[in-house]
């Protein structure tokens, strides 16, 4: 079984501009859905409190809002989890002193739900499963941890790429590839998805696995400037991205089936985290390709930044 | 001809079979157990202990599945958890014969089932986080300002003695805010203390103030002293949360400090975070001071000071039985000062009492004190929950040495014990506050872990087929070096014992679906190689070595967000981050070394060597579609 039968060289730099100017709006948009919407971060970063509870026999959300409301809890929000038994609560943070008590209050509240209706049904007692409270301090923490970590992998990559290749790579690829984020971001912020801890860990899993994928692609470029001459820029980059596309589309291919495992059986927990990854593989496999290489070419690479270190040892021969 | 050399080869088979082994473990499971460790420094677990337990056991015609002495504790291994919860009663009843005065705490425990022998070769299993097994997790703050105040309250009590001993008269010294004021009527007496101070008190910055006509000397910390005082804050938490936790028999707490100031807990298998909560927030400690007995006695102050106005320099308590004083802001000793608190009875009256011992320090305060105090009241005062209570306010018959000081008055057995229990558990050394909490239900964590396998394993089984479809027998290749690279990610963790959390399992798929790309990256070159041209067996040689610049400058990159996650993550993330990095060094060895091995086992002794299964390879040139 082969899929891929290309006879010529795929002339994807010949519409670089088109894919630039996609990749452009793309952008402006997610860009524009973060300033617009912003992301709603989950109590890790906001601080506050988090209940989930799960109930015999499905509880009608609606009073157990009315409840904590007239127990004095103001902008919580109530949601199934899962399945309509499992209800999710979440208290922001007040400025009562007694933060860390929240959790006991609230179901001592959802208790009094199950005392008071007149339907025997309802008169379940809920049990709790997961209790989350975060301080004030930790979320602030958190952001500015999240950030750094951002902030030492971009240099640690394009150190790193600059070193192993080019400086034009190593500012192609991170430009690509923080692209990428900023596009995952933006669906986050679109659906106000919640953005939590472990997806800012996919976000940044995905940031290094789209550099792979360009890195793959110069190394080829690499090779080619090295083996062949006469060839121009464009058409090395064609060759280079023609001759990987196979492994890249397999590999992205077989990360996906991983990641969608994870979004089928991974339930809830690992919900946000599987679906970053894949928004962020199939924006990586496009990225690296088609935004990686032009932004290369229009920094203008060229044959002798690679073998400029054989022409100086020939000099120093001599 | 693709051949490794021997000791390749025996690198590559030895690598996997200490991945079996210290993988081994996770199969066993979990039998349920009670585990019994020792709660005073003074007793230590030992041999006779585990025959004791044998004993007990035996005489109760209880049938332990297997007894275990390790470093701190004795496990008792059992077939169910009723016969685990009967076991736990005899053992309790064994080895506490006097329940007020707990010695060892038995708890229940879920060890591994796995053979001695794997465990003797510290093959364990891996480390489940909370969230997979269930528990109570918390993060504390202490307040480092608190543990200077408190300091500070100390050294001037310290100072007072000082200065009395060295028969220098002063205007009275006090804390105010962070610092300690001296106040002085002349300057020479200032200059005197100020040598005094500064060759014994070598912590402190002394500097010269004047407020009316009080000449004053204000003493401050020295920041090196605040950094140390702040340190052993955090330590001293960390001892006294260790008791707390240790007297209510939690099995196999967490407790460590996280950066400067925080202390993480971790209790497994605790449901009620209101008691988990209350064990951690009890903050008892002791006051001794003197008892205003002046304005005690007086009617009309006393009056005021119930509305809360105390006289100045006095504070308003209330005596056990409900009589109110006024207590001296002076503090004599603290909690501090103390090396043992037992509950007992008072030799004369046989009322129930807790004996005290103090440390040579504290009985040098103590006995001056009650030298010079002879005829006056001193209050005992249980501070807990930031309320004080006067438990005793004798009078001074005598003065009192050798550090050993008993309370007594209006308390039964049960608070004597809980009294001595609390004091002997230590005080905090500066408050904590909770700015972290997280409870996960066991089921909720059984759940977890079938989530996180069942998406690892659905997600490689597909991969499986994929590439034995596509790839043929390069894909089974690559199939056997994924499941080599899960062996030794698996064995990895459980060797490390690194915490085992949802996003870790999510990392080791993930770990394996990126893994899978250097098996492709190979599995192409060798296509093309032979598209190109190439013989057989140079296919595999250049495919490999091409192949492996590539493989790792893209482990590099990748390695490169593993190490930041892991500097700046924290919780989850981190879990994440470690499961990451371990999944990339051990996928390097496995998709490259290892499956080279088995290639060259397939291939590598054929001369003649027509073609190799890696599914078609077509040629442009060749096909005629």
């Amino acid at each position: 079984m082969e899929f891929f039968r290309i006879r010529k060289d795929i002339p994807f730099m010949r519409h670089a501009l088109t894919f630039n100017v996609i990749s452009l709006v793309t952008f402006l948009l997610a860009v524009f859905f973060l300033v617009n919407k912003g992301l709603h971060f989950s109590i890790e970063f906001t601080g506050g409190t988090l209940l989930e509870v799960s109930y015999a026999q499905a509880p009608d959300l609606d009073k157990l809002r009315k409840q904590m409301e007239a127990d004095g809890f103001t902008d919580t929000q109530v949601q199934n989890f899962g399945s309509s038994r499992d209800v999710l609560i979440r208290v922001p943070l007040s400025k009562d002193a007694e933060t860390s008590k929240v959790g006991a209050r609230v179901m001592a509240s959802l208790a009094r739900v199950g005392a008071a209706a007149d339907s025997p049904a309802a008169g379940v007692a809920p049990t709790l499963k997961r209790v989350e409270f975060v301080g004030p301090q930790v979320g602030k923490e958190l952001a500015a941890d999240g950030a750094l970590a951002l902030l030492l992998v971009v240099c640690g990559i394009v150190l790193y790429l600059a070193m192993r290749f080019e400086w034009r790579f190593a500012i192609s690829a991170i430009i690509a590839n923080l692209h990428d984020v900023i596009i995952i971001l933006g669906f986050f912020a679109l659906f106000q998805w919640e953005f939590s801890l472990p997806v800012l860990a996919a976000v940044l899993a995905v940031l290094g696995y789209s550099v792979n994928e360009s890195v793959v692609v110069f190394d080829r470029v690499r090779e080619i400037f090295k083996k062949k001459r006469g060839l121009t820029t464009p058409q090395v980059l064609d060759h280079a991205i023609t001759s990987t596309i196979s492994r890249t589309i397999i590999t992205h291919g077989c990360t996906q089936m991983m990641v969608t495992s994870m979004l089928i059986f991974g339930g809830p927990a690992l919900h946000y985290f599987a679906l970053a990854l894949t928004i962020g593989i199939l924006f990586g496999i496009y990225s690296s390709v088609l935004v990686a290489s032009p932004l290369v070419m229009w920094m203008g690479v060229s044959r002798e930044q690679f073998i400029q270190v054989k022409v100086e040892k020939q000099e120093a021969v001599v | 001809m693709n051949r490794y050399p021997l000791w390749k080869n025996v690198t590559v088979l030895l690598a996997v079979v200490l991945g079996l082994l210290y993988t081994l473990p996770n199969f066993f499971g979990e039998a349920p157990a009670v585990q019994v460790a020792s709660v005073k420094s003074t007793h230590k677990v030992d041999a006779r202990l585990m025959a004791q337990v044998a004993d007990a056991l035996k005489a109760a015609s209880v049938v332990p599945h297997g007894i275990v002495l390790d470093t701190n504790s004795v496990r008792v291994r059992l077939n169910d958890t009723d016969t685990q919860l009967k076991a736990k009663d005899v053992i309790e009843k064994a080895v506490n014969p006097v329940v007020a005065d707990a010695t060892y705490s038995v708890a229940l425990n879920l060890v591994s089932n796995s053979p001695n022998w794997l465990t003797s070769i510290h093959a364990l299993p891996m480390y489940l986080g909370l969230d997979l097994r269930g528990g109570v997790h918390f993060l504390l703050q202490v307040d480092m300002k608190g543990a200077l105040t408190k300091r500070l309250d100390s050294i001037g009590a310290d100072l007072r003695s000082l200065l009395r001993d060295k028969n220098i008269r002063h205007g009275g010294i006090s804390r105010e805010g962070q610092s300690v004021a001296i106040r002085f009527r002349d300057p020479e007496t200032r200059d005197k203390t100020r040598g005094v101070l500064a060759d014994s008190q070598p912590d402190l910055l002394l500097a010269d103030a004047q407020e009316g006509a009080d000449l004053k000397l204000v003493a401050t910390l020295k920041p090196e002293a605040q950094k140390r005082i702040q340190e052993f804050a955090v330590k001293q938490n960390i001892t006294t949360l260790h008791n707390r936790i240790n007297e209510l028999g939690v099995a196999e707490p967490v407790i460590q400090q996280q950066g400067v100031d925080r202390i993480v807990v971790q209790l497994p298998g605790v449901q009620d975070t209101a008691k988990a909560k209350d064990i951690l927030g009890r903050t008892a400690t002791l006051e001794v001071r003197m008892v205003d007995d002046e304005a005690s006695a007086n009617p009309g102050i006393m009056e005021q000071a119930a509305r809360g106005q105390p006289p100045p320099g006095t504070d308003y308590y209330v005596e056990r039985g409900g009589r109110g004083l006024l207590l001296k802001k002076q503090v004599v000793l603290t909690g501090e000062r103390l090396t043992d608190a037992q509950p007992g009875f008072d030799n004369q009256t046989q009322e129930a009492a807790v004996h005290l011992s103090l440390d040579s320090a504290g009985a040098r305060i103590f006995k001056d004190v009650t030298r010079e105090s002879v005829g006056k009241r001193m209050a005992i005062l249980l501070i807990e929950k930031g309320k004080g209570e006067v438990v005793t306010a004798p009078v001074i018959r005598s003065e009192i040495g050798g550090g050993r000081v008993q309370i007594s008055g209006r308390m039964s057995t049960m608070e004597a014990n809980d009294v001595a229990l609390l004091l002997r558990a230590g005080s905090l050394a500066a408050p904590m506050e909770i700015i972290e909490e997280r409870t996960i239900g066991p089921s909720l964590g059984a759940d977890n872990i079938a989530k996180g396998f069942n998406s690892t394993l659905w997600g490689f089984a597909a991969i499986a087929v994929f590439m034995m479809t596509y790839y043929l027998l390069f894909g089974l290749v690559s199939v056997v070096a994924l499941s080599a690279n899960m062996l030794l990610l698996v064995a990895l963790l459980s060797l490390l014992q690194a915490t085992l959390t949802l996003p870790g399992i999510a990392a080791i798929a993930l770990a394996l679906g990126m893994a899978i790309d250097s098996n492709v990256l190979i599995n192409e070159r060798v296509r093309e190689e032979l598209r190109n041209g190439s013989t057989p067996q140079a296919a595999i040689t250049a495919g490999y070595e091409r192949a492996w610049a590539t493989i790792l400058d893209s482990n590099v990159t990748t390695l490169i967000v593993g190490v930041a996650l892991l500097i700046f993550g924290s919780g989850p993330v981190r879990g994440f981050a470690v499961v990451h990095c371990l999944g990339i060094l051990t996928s390097l060895f496995s998709s490259v070394i290892l499956s080279r091995a088995v290639v060259n086992l397939i291939y590598g002794r054929r001369r003649k060597l027509d073609s190799l299964s890696i599914g078609q390879v077509w040629k442009p040139g060749l096909s005629a579609k």
